[in-house]
């Protein structure tokens, strides 16, 4: 490279350590794991990642993850919602433990909310005689995966909420609009590329989630074993190739919704720009 | 905390009111009500579980040596990620920021990168490439270095879940504050040191305590990854998370909830130094 056009010093050593860190604490293992599955051999992969405990553990996560972005969809914007709009009494507070499922360890939260949810618990004394089994059964994985989530799309769908403008509202309401028209026509079409990215990014972190599910999910093969714990309980049998290809499926999935979110955002943005 | 997730209090919109008419009343009854059944709650039964047998036997609890020593071990896990994270934060920023090159999405994307993997495939990756089996798992054996089923993979995969956390926070503000008072600085003869210390450093000292505040939270409460690598030897490579884990499938609740009532709190310190740095950030607005 020739001299630095930069005026500033620093850029050498700056890019220098950034470079070196990154690819000995991030690149170099997930090279690791490329080259496991890959030295896998297609075949032995494709039996692998298809066979049918995979296969029913990707069920049970994937329809936990659904379901818990599903709640936090109408939950995440009902939140962002009253937040924005309205001024009461603890708001500021209400604010704040929006963060809380974020800052909270997973661990923790997994042990919470197991308790919580068991049949002499807060909540599953009066859930278990009503015949819902929360606890050690699938509805827990997805209470835990909501939990873990929420923050995403209150606060993806929240800034967009503040930024809009209102006297388009004014205006529909001046035009005889009803709250619910308001909604629907005004504001949802505002909001809704915030909200499927806040949601995106809920499902990508419920996918992946583990401390905080493998608590309260009960955990029995092919009922409710969710991915993850596939993958750590294949690595603790010393099965690296399976411990690999399983977990190259979860780290693609998360990536193509990451790549996903992404794209959206550019196109929210191209939206926004033109509005 | 992905920079989707800095909505932030303090900013006021012009549409927002008090709730008038029944329905914003039941919006706002609604959602207060959510919060405190769903994410309230279990706050709360953390403390009320590890006082449930009084204050004597959460001290007790606190203090058994297996506890104390998952809490060294955490305390060291932390002094050793978090400054390595916050010098990596400033350099990554400082590139990112102040200069022009090629392949600066990419690296973005790939600082990002650890975000997006679940913290179990983080634990898989380090033991593939170190463990026993691994592909420098022989090499290291003949060193006799041990690095998975003890400390130092337990401190890498913590450096690899948290390394995004600094640049994420310092970033946004470096890129905005542009490269005028740098250069000013530069030309007037400081050197990079001084500009850095005397110019850059004050600037973004909030959103550079916060990201430190968020990479030690995380550091602290790193479960998934740390799982996979740390082999639970008690009172050896148990963190303070993989402790609790342990209390808890011993049922030993009390024990196990003082435990998290620990981590519980650091948490609620956060949310707190967050206030804090987006109420000073809103003033300087």
């Amino acid at each position: 490279m020739r001299r630095s056009p930069h005026v500033l010093p620093g850029f050498a050593l700056a890019m220098g350590c950034t470079l070196f860190y990154l690819s000995l604490i991030v690149l170099l293992p997930l090279g690791a794991l490329v080259a496991k599955a890959t030295a896998t051999g297609w075949t032995e992969f494709v039996a692998i990642v298809t066979g049918p405990r995979a296969v029913s553990s990707y069920r049970v996560t994937v329809t936990a993850a659904l379901a818990a972005t599903a709640f936090n969809a109408g939950f995440g914007l009902l939140m962002a919602w009253i937040l924005v709009r309205y001024r009461f009494p603890g708001r500021r507070i209400l604010d704040a433990m929006m963060d809380l499922p974020f800052a909270l360890p997973t661990a923790v939260a997994g042990i919470a909310l197991t308790t919580l949810f068991a049949r002499n618990g807060w909540l599953g004394q009066f859930l278990e005689p009503a015949g819902i089994k929360v606890a050690y059964a699938w509805p827990g994985i997805a209470v835990a995966m909501a939990f873990t989530s929420v923050p995403f799309v209150v606060r993806t769908v929240q800034p967009v909420l503040e930024d809009l403008d209102a006297e388009v509202e004014e205006a529909a309401t001046v035009l005889g609009a009803t709250a619910f028209q308001r909604f629907h026509r005004v504001i949802l079409p505002a909001i809704l590329p915030a909200l499927v990215a806040g949601c995106a990014l809920a499902f990508a972190r419920s996918l992946g989630e583990f401390g905080a599910v493998i608590f309260i999910a009960g955990n029995m093969p092919n009922v409710t074993e969710i991915t993850a714990l596939l993958v750590f309980i294949r690595l603790e049998e010393f099965d690296y190739p399976a411990a690999a290809s399983i977990a190259s499926v979860v780290l693609l999935a998360s990536f193509a919704i990451l790549l996903a979110t992404n794209m959206l955002q550019a196109w929210q943005g191209r939206h926004a720009g033109r509005g | 905390m992905p920079a989707a997730a800095r909505g932030g209090p303090g900013r006021e919109t012009g549409a927002a009111r008090r709730p008038s008419g029944a329905g914003a009343w039941f919006l706002v009854a609604l959602g207060a009500g959510l919060t405190l059944l769903l994410v309230a709650m279990p706050l709360v039964l953390i403390f009320a579980q590890a006082l449930r047998r009084g204050w004597g036997a959460y001290l007790t609890a606190v203090a058994e040596p297996d506890t104390l020593s998952a809490i060294g071990l955490t305390v060291l896990v932390v002094l050793v990620t978090v400054p390595l994270n916050m010098l990596f934060g400033l350099a990554a920023a400082w590139a990112l920021a102040k200069f022009r090159f090629r392949g600066k999405r990419l690296l973005t994307t790939l600082i990002e990168l650890p975000f997006s993997v679940s913290p179990i495939v983080a634990g898989v990756i380090y033991v593939l490439l170190y463990g026993a089996q691994g592909y420098l798992g022989p090499w290291l054996a003949e060193w006799d270095i041990r690095i998975i089923f003890s400390i130092p993979g337990i401190i890498l995969v913590t450096m690899f879940v948290t390394s995004p956390l600094v640049v994420r926070e310092i970033l946004p503000l470096m890129q905005a504050q542009g490269t005028d008072e740098e250069e000013s600085a530069h030309i007037l003869g400081a050197s990079a040191w001084q500009m850095f210390r005397r110019v850059t450093l004050p600037n973004i000292k909030w959103a550079l305590l916060y990201g430190t505040i968020l990479c030690t939270a995380r550091a602290v409460g790193e479960f998934g990854s740390v799982s996979v690598v740390s082999g639970n030897v008690r009172g050896e490579t148990n963190t303070l998370p993989l402790q609790i884990e342990l209390l808890y499938n011993d049922y030993n609740a009390v024990g196990a909830f003082a435990a998290a009532t620990i981590l519980a709190m650091l948490s609620l310190v956060t949310l707190v130094v967050k206030a804090i740095v987006e109420r000073r950030a809103a003033a300087a607005r």
